[in-house]
């Protein structure tokens, strides 16, 4: 299935615009795109004439040229002509917006309108969905410009079987600076699936790591998902609702009833190196580590910080979430406290977690990271930066990113979210450092790197 | 793998929905896993004679359609050391509803482990280990894959048990073998790949582990609703 022309047409129409309510999801469709994306759009409806001077065309092929994306949002029961003379006009993809299929028990229509997709090789994203959204080229989210935010462009793809919860990653992923390569509201998954999705987006050179949202398989599905995950060399996130199953029905063997649909799940998914967040927090810090790093660490954490309270709760958290903060052996800590400022080597301590105290500057971080960068003992270093300290500048985020492109060991920085440190966090992501927003965060990036497994 | 007898097993327990433990030994017995030295007893004469070639003590358990937990109405008795013993167990076991024999067997030491599978409905066959024995679902301490399973994925199942410490030896106690358990996860593994389509869930609890040993000391078959 070449999925290229839902994500990078060159030209779109949009099905079912009205000539009367300028809010009908086909204009918003329609005018979100029209000169704002690269894709060039054109209007569809049968009764013809003007949209806000556009030309609206009363039929498919009536559209000169070639479309390579038609998305539809008529109501449901014309849905299944309309595609037909797409499929005869020889567009090439499709998204249909338009509800009323198999969730409101119409799975009769759904099922015709796979039929006709599949007989015209035909590969088409919902129905009942909100459709893509793929930076430069479209935008077929029904929500108008003014009410959406749009994550920077980056290298994480979204997919979900809920518009509105992946709407609300596009938020979050905004808000912690996470750029976002795609995202694919997929609905009722008549014809494109997630498994078709992993397999585009492993060939797409825009994407590094790929996140669903789930909220079940239908039979047999979970297999082909971990299959066609197990073969994918990016780093594939899991996002599940529904862990718990409504009312237990008599079960008669203990593994039954033990090895419950959710306990399954989890347990399948970790066999095949997919990494699931139980939350969506978790979800957009695992989708940021990994973006940044796609290896796997075994998770022998080095603590650096300048506050020692900041080290005893983030070695913690690591031991709660299955990490190790391993000693520094006394030969080290001693080459570590020859190589930061005398005025802290007698008052640090280099024992893991290293606490460089609040009298270090930016030269104590950046010596104390390119050591341990270096070492074989440790392969994850977390550092946790105060920017309120006196001797820490705002050039410290870009100069300790740096010492990650040259010795590639995955740093992981925690930094207060707020404005004023932004210029901070910058310098990190720029250079492919994630930072965390807490503490707990910074410990969830590197447990990420420890649950995504390379193949 | 699947041979004409073991297909014909699944086949007569159709009609209960269930393969009762004798027929479901014998399944995974064809299948190459190792099952206790025994039989099943009719009469109390027989009970005797079966325990004569076992030799004593023995473990005595009922054979009934009725029952699918046995351990629930004290159908399995343990540490029977002679024939007054068994016989007197033969006598107060008969009585139980849907009585069919009583299963004489040799009795094994070793850990108990449960080993499992489940056709779900997303994943397919799924594979289970984990602590076994009456308690397993209290302890809840099991770990999944799915099917076919590796061998390198049964050692990352036991290492994710909490109780792993039990498979490499605690307290001066020999460790199980290793082997034979890893042996035994993934024929049976193999097994029930083949046999997916007619099953609902399989339960081997116990299997014993011992130094030399892994036995499967119970098993039951529920077969897929027709």
């Amino acid at each position: 299935m070449d999925l290229l022309k839902l994500f990078q047409p060159k030209t779109m129409a949009v099905i079912g615009v009205s000539l009367t309510n300028e809010s009908h999801p086909a204009n918003v469709i329609f005018n979100k795109n029209n000169l704002r994306q690269r894709v060039k759009v054109v209007a569809v409806n049968n009764r013809g004439g003007e949209l806000r001077g556009e030309k609206v065309y009363e039929s498919i092929s009536h559209v000169p040229g070639q479309v390579d994306l038609v998305v539809i949002a008529t109501k449901a029961h014309l849905v299944p002509d309309v595609l037909s003379e797409c499929v005869q006009a020889g567009a090439g993809a499709g998204i249909i917006i338009s509800g009323g299929f198999a969730e409101t028990g119409r799975k009769d229509l759904q099922d015709r309108v796979r039929a006709i997709a599949t007989e015209g090789g035909f590969p088409f994203v919902g129905p009942n969905c909100l459709g893509i959204y793929s930076p430069p080229y479209l935008d077929t989210f029904f929500i108008p410009s003014e009410r959406i935010v749009r994550p920077e462009q980056g290298k994480v793809a979204l997919v979900s079987q809920s518009g509105g919860v992946l709407v609300d990653h596009m938020v979050k992923c905004a808000a912690e600076g996470v750029g976002v390569s795609a995202a694919v509201s997929i609905g009722n998954k008549a014809m494109v699936r997630e498994i078709d999705l992993i397999r585009y987006f492993s060939e797409d050179p825009g994407t590094a790591v790929i996140t669903f949202y789930v909220e079940g398989f239908d039979e047999n599905e979970g297999r082909q998902f971990v299959m066609a995950a197990g073969e994918c060399p990016k780093p594939i996130i899991i996002m599940k609702a529904g862990k718990t199953s409504e009312g237990t029905k008599a079960v008669k063997s203990h593994t039954a009833s033990m090895a419950g649909d959710y306990a399954v799940f989890s347990s399948v998914m970790s066999q095949y190196g997919i990494v699931e967040a139980t939350d969506e927090f978790e979800l957009i810090s695992f989708a940021e580590a990994l973006s940044c790093y796609h290896g796997s660490i075994e998770g022998r954490v080095a603590v650096v910080t300048g506050s020692g309270g900041h080290g005893a709760l983030c070695v913690d958290a690591c031991a709660a979430h299955g990490l190790t903060v391993p000693g520094i052996d006394e030969t080290a800590q001693g080459e570590l406290r020859d190589q930061v400022s005398p005025v802290i080597q007698e008052i640090a301590s280099f024992r893991n977690p290293i606490d460089l105290t609040g009298s270090s500057v930016d030269d104590d971080f950046a010596a104390v990271l390119r050591y341990l960068s270096r070492r074989q003992d440790i392969d994850c270093i977390i550092a946790l930066l105060l920017p309120y300290l006196p001797g820490i500048s705002t050039d410290l985020g870009a100069r300790i990113g740096m010492i990650y492109q040259q010795e590639k060991k995955p740093i992981i920085a925690y930094v207060p979210h707020v404005e004023k440190y932004w210029m901070l966090i910058e310098g990190f992501m720029l250079n492919d450092v994630p930072v965390a927003h807490s503490v707990e965060d910074a410990v969830h990036m590197a447990e990420a790197l420890k649950r995504h497994r390379s193949w | 793998m699947v041979t004409r007898e073991m297909q014909d097993i699944l086949a007569d327990a159709r009609e209960h929905g269930w393969v009762m433990e004798p027929q479901a030994k014998r399944f995974f017995s064809l299948a190459g896993l190792d099952v206790p030295r025994g039989g099943l007893a009719r009469t109390p004469e027989e009970a005797g004679q079966i325990a004569s070639v076992t030799g004593y003590p023995v473990v005595a358990k009922v054979v009934s359609p009725a029952v699918i937990h046995k351990s629930d109405i004290g159908g399995v008795v343990t540490g029977l050391a002679n024939r007054e013993g068994l016989e007197e167990t033969f006598s107060r076991l008969s009585k139980t509803e849907g009585f069919e024999g009583l299963l004489v067997e040799e009795q094994l030491e070793g850990i108990e482990v449960i080993i499992g599978a489940k056709i779900d409905r997303q994943f397919g066959p799924v594979i289970l280990l984990g602590l076994g024995g009456t308690m397993a679902e209290i302890y809840g301490d099991v770990a999944l894959r799915m099917a076919p399973i590796t061998e390198r994925d049964v050692s990352s199942m036991v290492g994710g048990l909490k109780g792993k410490v039990l498979f490499t030896g605690y307290r001066g106690s020999r460790p199980p073998d290793m082997a034979a358990l890893t042996a035994l996860v993934t024929t049976f593994s193999i097994i029930i790949e083949e046999i997916g389509d007619t099953i609902d869930s399989v339960d081997l609890n116990p299997v014993l582990c011992s130094w030399n040993r892994c036995t499967v000391a119970d098993a039951r078959i529920m077969l897929k609703k027709s």
